[in-house]
């Protein structure tokens, strides 16, 4: 029993295989109808399929198999040609035969699938109406009845017999009627068939043997104990070389540990490379999707694949083949013209969809273009402000490319654009979520009239990813060098300047950026002198938003191996996983958008973030603390600074009574907080700091207010019930950050009161804030 | 389960059935997990696997190991395999393996500190003192009822 189920497995995975290379010789065949191999090659697998069928009892399938058996081996002596509906019939049987399969695999059994109108169509087109007087002895092929003699498995005289009986009205096939009389073996004529098509596959496939995956992953983990091992070694030997030891007895050892190290290094190499997978293995699907959907849309297109051995790991392989399925699906139902629109646009009516993948900076590039109608970013912009998805002065500062880019996120794709073709639940945000989600980026450009390409970038595996290792409080840690963006020396007293109000919710102005900080230390809870600040800021970019992690000391960049948490510390989200490095010692991967998350910053400042925690963010808004002079401070709410910046007291121009700057190729009016509020008693002049004058700077539009004011301080987080009104012009109330009274900047006022038109234009604005 | 692979904690025997026990190794190294409830030990290195270490003093409620035990640093690592999944828990002393067929299988004593009971199947009253069967399953069980993940306090701005 068991090793007949190991037979129908054997059998079900070799069918599947051979039914790929089907898929793909049938179409190859369509554009070179006459290619004798494809066709002695789709036989051969169609002939296998319905041999082994037939010795395992799968009688549906051995009978359909045997009409296209009949069909193909017609198709390959030439008697008939092979026309559309041929193929689109083999094509359908290619189908039923998945279905059998399935069944098989599924139940052991056929199903009750009915395939009798596919067997009277491939029946039906067995023969040319009317038949162009065929004739057989035309075949270049050897014949199979001299292949058979010439092999010595049979004499003249059965051939001679078989095709007499043939010709009295045998429509059996030659071979089998060999067989049938005993003339000779069914392994002869396989073997005969095979020889006819011109051999050659064999070769290969001795040369190759199949492996479990599991076999594969059990070995490339004794391959990192062994790399382990090797550094322990090496490490060691290079510790007892120092004080005086028997030289010549170390030098041999040494000598030893070295080759074990470089053929360590090739192991590992290779081994890795069996879990290498050519991007074929998914591209080989796509031509029977783009046939048919190009069918069903009308559309004319030609597949042209670039760098098919470009190879991945498996598991990277499996992670894109939907969001690869559902890119090549768009292409063809949105990208791709039908042949009329193209015609007119001057284009030739079939349209090329370009797959191409290749080898880059230890990464896989994969680009899906088409020569089709491309993406208007006009028809993107306005559908993205109808779902709100930008507000108009977001879309402003955006160039075409960044527009464009839009279709990925959440909520762009609508129903208007879902057709029975792409509408299939997958929108575009998926897509990059998908690549995302193992590391990988997505990007589109488009020129209107002239085509869309999408390009993924991709790691090579999953399993080993470049990460930074970093110190924190005497221990070691890492993070995936995909959400670092840069690192930042904290060193000198210049430097550390740079960090505004180290407590509370400290933030770091790198150039001309607010980035707040997040302390390692403090989030995991480990106990460090809270004063000092670490050594360095390495800035992540997690989930659109960028913070710094401020950790003691950057190590290094290396390649880790990501192994996962037991399900005991599951519940800690912060960490992604472990590794283990050269020395042996476990370190623990952080995730970066859990620490930011954590740190509350995407909470404080990112819209999403803050809608989804809802009613409670308006009592913990962030307020940016200034200092204006005497001693007072204001709080500007962080949502209305755009940017700190710092000018030179020389850069301020006087125009009509006001102070204004050049700013970004625009004239930028100035307000004095301290005058604004009414510091008294402070010297003309005073608000200005050594040197320059510091600048909160409010952008609207093309609009921006620039705030002088004497230090910034902090951001703190407002708390809730704190606040209290004063009325008084130009404020809002106060609120207590930490144990002072901070005055809330009424920002409104303030612009207005620095550029008296600085709303106008923005009418509904007004009316609402009014 | 007739045959227990038995250790030390504190002043209890415990077995474990010895089919779930993979093996038995010293190890000094151990990476600590902050934010991880008290029980988690930290991370093994098992042969290029990383692994859950569990203190078992930490998790049966049990003061931690003082003297010369807690001076060395290293800890004997039973590593236990249940649903496939291998998971360390740091023990004192190894003790045999003992073949309990023959022993009565006993409710727990109620003599026995209730933290420790939780964990336990019940007691085989050997000839020279009491083999609690520990029930590795709900030992692993670390984490799963653990509250929210404290946030760190913030100070306050000056």
């Amino acid at each position: 029993m068991d090793a007949v189920d190991e037979i129908v497995a054997e059998f079900l995975v070799e069918s599947h295989e051979n039914l790929d290379q089907l898929d793909r010789d049938l179409l190859a065949l369509e554009q070179n109808p006459d290619s004798r191999d494809l066709l002695a090659s789709v036989f051969r697998t169609i002939h296998t399929i319905k041999g082994t069928s037939g010795f395992l009892a799968f009688h549906r399938l051995e009978k359909l198999t045997h009409v296209g058996e009949n069909l193909l081996s017609r198709l390959r002596d030439g008697r008939i040609a092979l026309t559309e509906p041929r193929s689109t019939a083999l094509l359908t049987m290619v189908d039923a035969i998945r279905g059998l399969l399935a069944d098989i695999e599924r139940t052991g059994g056929e199903g009750e699938l009915d395939h009798s109108e596919l067997i009277a169509t491939l029946s039906a087109l067995l023969e040319d109406t009317p038949d162009t007087g065929t004739d057989i002895d035309r075949s270049p092929t050897p014949r199979i009845g001299e292949v058979l003699v010439d092999s010595g498995d049979t004499t003249p005289e059965a051939v001679e017999l078989a095709r007499m009986e043939q010709r009295l009205g045998d429509d059996r096939l030659l071979g089998a009627i060999l067989v049938g009389h005993g003339a000779t073996t069914p392994a002869a004529v396989d073997g005969a068939l095979e020889a006819q098509a011109g051999g050659g596959h064999r070769s290969v496939l001795e040369s190759s043997v199949r492996v479990d995956v599991d076999l594969l992953d059990s070995l490339m983990r004794l391959v990192g104990e062994l790399v382990l091992a090797r550094n322990q070694l090496v490490s060691r030997l290079g510790d007892a070389e120092e004080p005086g030891t028997d030289s010549t007895k170390d030098s041999s050892l040494a000598r030893s540990a070295q080759r074990l190290s470089l053929v360590t290094s090739e192991l590992q190499e290779q081994v890795m490379k069996t879990r290498m997978q050519p991007v074929d293995a998914v591209w080989s699907k796509i031509p029977r999707v783009v046939r048919d959907l190009a069918r069903t849309c009308g559309r004319q297109v030609r597949l042209e694949m670039e760098g098919r051995e470009t190879e991945l790991d498996r598991s990277v392989l499996e992670a894109i083949k939907d969001p690869l399925t559902h890119l090549v699906r768009n292409a063809v139902d949105h990208g791709i013209e039908s042949p009329e629109e193209r015609i007119r646009a001057g284009k030739p009516a079939e349209g090329v969809l370009t797959l191409r993948a290749y080898h880059q900076a230890g990464q896989v590039h994969l680009e899906i273009s088409e020569d089709g109608a491309g993406i208007d970013p006009r028809s993107i912009a306005t559908k993205a402000l109808e779902r709100g998805l930008v507000s108009p002065t977001q879309l402003a500062t955006m160039t075409h490319r960044d527009i464009v880019n839009l279709i990925f996120l959440p909520g762009f794709s609508t129903a208007s654009q879902v057709t029975s073709v792409s509408g299939r639940g997958v929108g575009m945000d998926v897509v990059k979520t998908r690549i995302e989600a193992i590391g990988g980026s997505v990007d589109v450009t488009s020129s209107v009239g002239a085509g869309s390409t999408f390009r993924l970038t991709i790691p090579l595996t999953l399993a080993i990813i470049p990460a930074l290792t970093i110190g924190c409080a005497g221990r070691r840690y890492a993070v995936p060098q995909v959400s670092v963006l840069e690192l930042v020396r904290l060193s000198g007293e210049h430097a550390r300047g740079g960090i505004e109000l180290i407590s509370g919710a400290p933030v770091y102005r790198l150039r001309d950026m607010l980035l707040p900080l997040v302390r390692l230390d403090e989030q995991l809870g480990l106990a460090t002198d809270a004063d000092e600040p670490g050594g360095f800021i390495v800035v992540l970019q997690a989930e659109q938003q960028r913070f710094g992690l401020v950790v003691d000391d950057v190590l290094d960049t290396q390649e880790i191996v990501v192994k996962p948490l037991g399900r005991q510390l599951k519940g800690i989200p912060v960490y992604a996983g472990a590794t283990i490095l050269g020395d042996g010692s476990v370190v623990l991967i952080l995730d970066a958008s859990t620490l930011a998350r954590r740190a509350n910053v995407l909470a404080g400042t990112g819209g999403v973030a803050a809608a989804e925690a809802g009613i409670g963010t308006e009592a913990l808004e962030p307020v940016l603390v200034v200092e204006i002079g005497s001693g007072r401070r204001a709080g500007i709410p962080l949502e209305m600074v755009t940017r700190l910046e710092e000018i030179s007291r020389a850069a301020v121009e006087h125009v009509g009574g006001r102070e204004v700057v050049q700013y970004r190729g625009h004239i930028m009016p100035l307000v004095r907080i301290s005058t604004l509020l009414g510091t008294y008693g402070a010297a003309p002049g005073h608000g200005i700091a050594e040197g320059g004058i510091q600048l909160v700077v409010y952008t609207l539009g093309e609009r921006s207010v620039g705030f002088v004011v004497e230090r910034i301080l902090d951001i703190a987080t407002e708390r809730a019930g704190t606040r209290s009104d004063i009325d008084d012009q130009a404020l809002v109330g106060s609120v207590v950050v930490g144990d002072r009274v901070v005055e809330l900047l009424d920002v409104r006022s303030a612009v207005l009161a620095a550029d008296p038109h600085f709303y106008s234009g923005c009418a509904d604005d007004a009316e609402a804030l009014a | 389960m007739n045959q227990l692979s038995t250790f030390t904690v504190g002043t209890y025997l415990f077995g474990v059935d010895v089919a779930v026990v993979q093996e038995v190794v010293r190890l000094q190294q151990r990476t600590p997990v902050p934010l991880a409830p008290p029980e988690i030990a930290g991370l093994i290195n098992l042969r290029g696997q990383v692994l859950t270490a569990i203190d078992l003093r930490a998790r049966l409620g049990l003061p931690p190991a003082g003297g010369a035990l807690a001076a060395s640093g290293e800890r004997l690592n039973v590593v236990v395999r249940v649903d496939d999944d291998p998971v360390s828990l740091l023990v004192d002393e190894i003790g045999g393996v003992v073949d309990v067929s023959q022993v009565p299988f006993e409710q727990t004593p109620s003599t026995v500190d209730e933290r420790v009971r939780d964990l336990l199947l019940g007691a085989y009253p050997l000839p020279d003192r009491l083999l609690l069967a520990l029930d590795a399953r709900r030992v692993l069980d670390v984490g799963a009822g653990t509250g929210p993940v404290p946030v760190p306090p913030r100070e306050p701005a000056a």
